[in-house]
């Protein structure tokens, strides 16, 4: 673990510099794109230049955005199977201080002015109640932030800031109910044990309306995939909301309050925001509500073609399997469409194994390249309710909810 | 050490800082170092480089003011100026 004075003696030392002059030309430096990176066009040119693929310990190389805190997205070649391996799952966090917590010391709280009384667990009490399981998309909620023009400040995430996994663990209604909900509690509160270095930094405390945290897929989960939770995905547990943002899904939990007013920290608010009326909301975390804005809460409708990166190329006359993945907040879809003459028509696509309705699920589609050139081929899902992507980003302050249709251009020769 | 030199080059300066992070280049200019070991005490410096150079003058402010009223960063008003026009000549838009 690194304790607060460590790391500030660490960052002390940084402040040493090497001076230009005696140093050779630029031209033999490793520039941070030759990583074998190949990144969207359409993400900031600061953001293609630093990023790099780097390991975290227990990761495959991931595309690193910030090194502290970590900010890791996944490749694309992750995404053509419906579950994303532990290894190479994204990581991000807000605050530096992660410690590596020890399981057989681990506790977590359950209480608050809502709760009928107070509980504390230990890992091995966690596992001994009642499981459930789940296969969940967790997705950042600034995924493809990178993409908007214009650019929004933030973490420039690209594709790849989610992942799809089986998550394990305990229903959450099920601990509610040992402690008791009074009448009166309006959310759920949970903190998590990586904290910032500063006394003054706002730890990172979520919260969720009371009626989600009672829905029976809403879980704190201690196995992924049939493993523990890797340390950098929350280990030794954390909160699993599936068909929300991955902001709600507190990682390293300790504690859980129950509480008879909003939680005011500045997590919830003013970050994590969308502007009321921007954006379809069929869930509703109103206790969060201003005049100007809302809470961030279900995952919006999307796709992503992951045979084939944009650019490649395919043999003309051949008929091709291009294939992806769709999601969606939890109502299902309903189909995928492609289409390779830039939208004009559509085309329903074959879709995979369902793994439930807050999975990733596979499709697939024929692709014939009769002419010589460059081909568009566009992916569009629609879910049970009639959402559907848009064809332009909806701007927005944070940069949230990129559900753009993916168009990638395919080399024909 | 000759090694670590060869790989901090020309323009650019280099801020090393816990066992997993690599160098990050800064561009080396006036108050380089005091952007540096102002902001690098919290978070890696790639956090500059990543959201350049679209950021304008206002929200490179805007990103300094936030960092010290919002996250407590203990920097006072001559070194928040430093340090944001640090950024705005050398990552600005």
């Amino acid at each position: 673990m690194i304790t607060r004075r460590s790391f500030l003696e660490a960052a002390r030392s940084t402040a040493t510099f090497v001076g230009g002059s005696l140093l050779l030309p630029r031209g033999t430096e490793a520039a941070a794109n030759q990583s074998g990176l190949k990144l969207s066009p359409l993400l900031p040119e600061g953001t293609r230049a630093e990023a790099v693929l780097d390991s975290l310990p227990g990761k495959k190389p991931l595309i690193k955005l910030t090194y502290r805190p970590p900010n890791y997205e996944t490749p694309l070649e992750y995404f053509r199977t419906a579950i994303t391996p532990n290894e190479a799952f994204f990581v991000r966090y807000h605050l530096p201080n992660i410690p590596e917590v020890d399981a057989k010391t681990w506790k977590l709280v359950v209480g608050g002015e809502g709760a009928n009384s107070q509980a504390e667990l230990t890992l091995d009490d966690l596992q001994g109640m009642p499981a459930e399981e789940i296969v969940a998309v967790n997705q950042c909620s600034g995924n493809r932030r990178g993409l908007f023009r214009p650019h929004v400040p933030g973490v420039q995430w690209g594709y790849g800031a989610m992942g799809c996994a089986r998550w394990k663990g305990v229903r959450l209604k099920d601990l509610l109910e040992k402690v008791g909900v009074k009448k009166e509690a309006v959310e759920i509160v949970f903190d998590g044990a990586d904290k910032p270095l500063l006394d003054k930094t706002p730890d990172f405390i979520k919260s969720i309306p009371i009626w989600k945290g009672l829905e029976e897929t809403t879980l704190i989960a201690y196995e992924m995939n049939g493993q523990p939770l890797p340390h950098y995905n929350g280990f030794p547990a954390r909160i699993i909301v599936p068909g929300w943002t991955a902001t709600y899904w507190v990682k390293h939990l300790t504690s859980i309050k129950i509480v008879t007013s909003s939680e005011r920290g500045f997590w919830m608010s003013p970050a994590y925001r969308i502007p009321l009326g921007l954006f379809p909301l069929a869930a509703r975390f109103s206790s969060q509500d201003t005049p100007a804005n809302t809470p961030i809460t279900e995952i919006l409708v999307n796709s992503l073609i992951t045979s084939h990166t944009d650019g490649a190329s395919v043999k003309a006359g051949a008929t091709t399997s291009i294939a992806g993945i769709a999601w969606d907040g939890g109502y299902g879809l309903r189909a995928v469409e492609f289409s390779t003459d830039d939208g004009k028509t559509w085309l329903t696509a074959t879709m995979g194994v369902d793994l439930g309705r807050f999975a990733f699920r596979t499709f697939s589609f024929p692709f014939s390249g009769n002419s010589k050139g460059k081909q568009t081929v566009m992916a569009r899902a629609t879910n049970r309710i009639g959402q559907t992507q848009t064809t332009e980003p909806i701007h927005n302050p944070a940069g949230y909810h990129h559900n753009v249709i993916h168009s990638i251009t395919l080399n024909v020769v | 050490m000759r090694a670590f030199l060869i790989a901090c080059l020309g323009a650019m300066i280099v801020a090393p800082a816990l066992a997993e992070e690599k160098p990050i280049e800064l561009k080396k200019a006036p108050d380089v170092e005091k952007f540096a070991a102002s902001c690098g005490s919290c978070h890696s410096l790639d956090y500059i480089e990543m959201n350049s150079p679209f950021l304008n003058a206002a929200q490179w402010d805007a990103e300094v003011n936030k960092m010290i009223r919002v996250f407590g960063a203990p920097i006072d008003e001559a070194d928040a100026k430093a340090i944001a026009d640090y950024l705005k000549k050398n990552y600005g838009s």
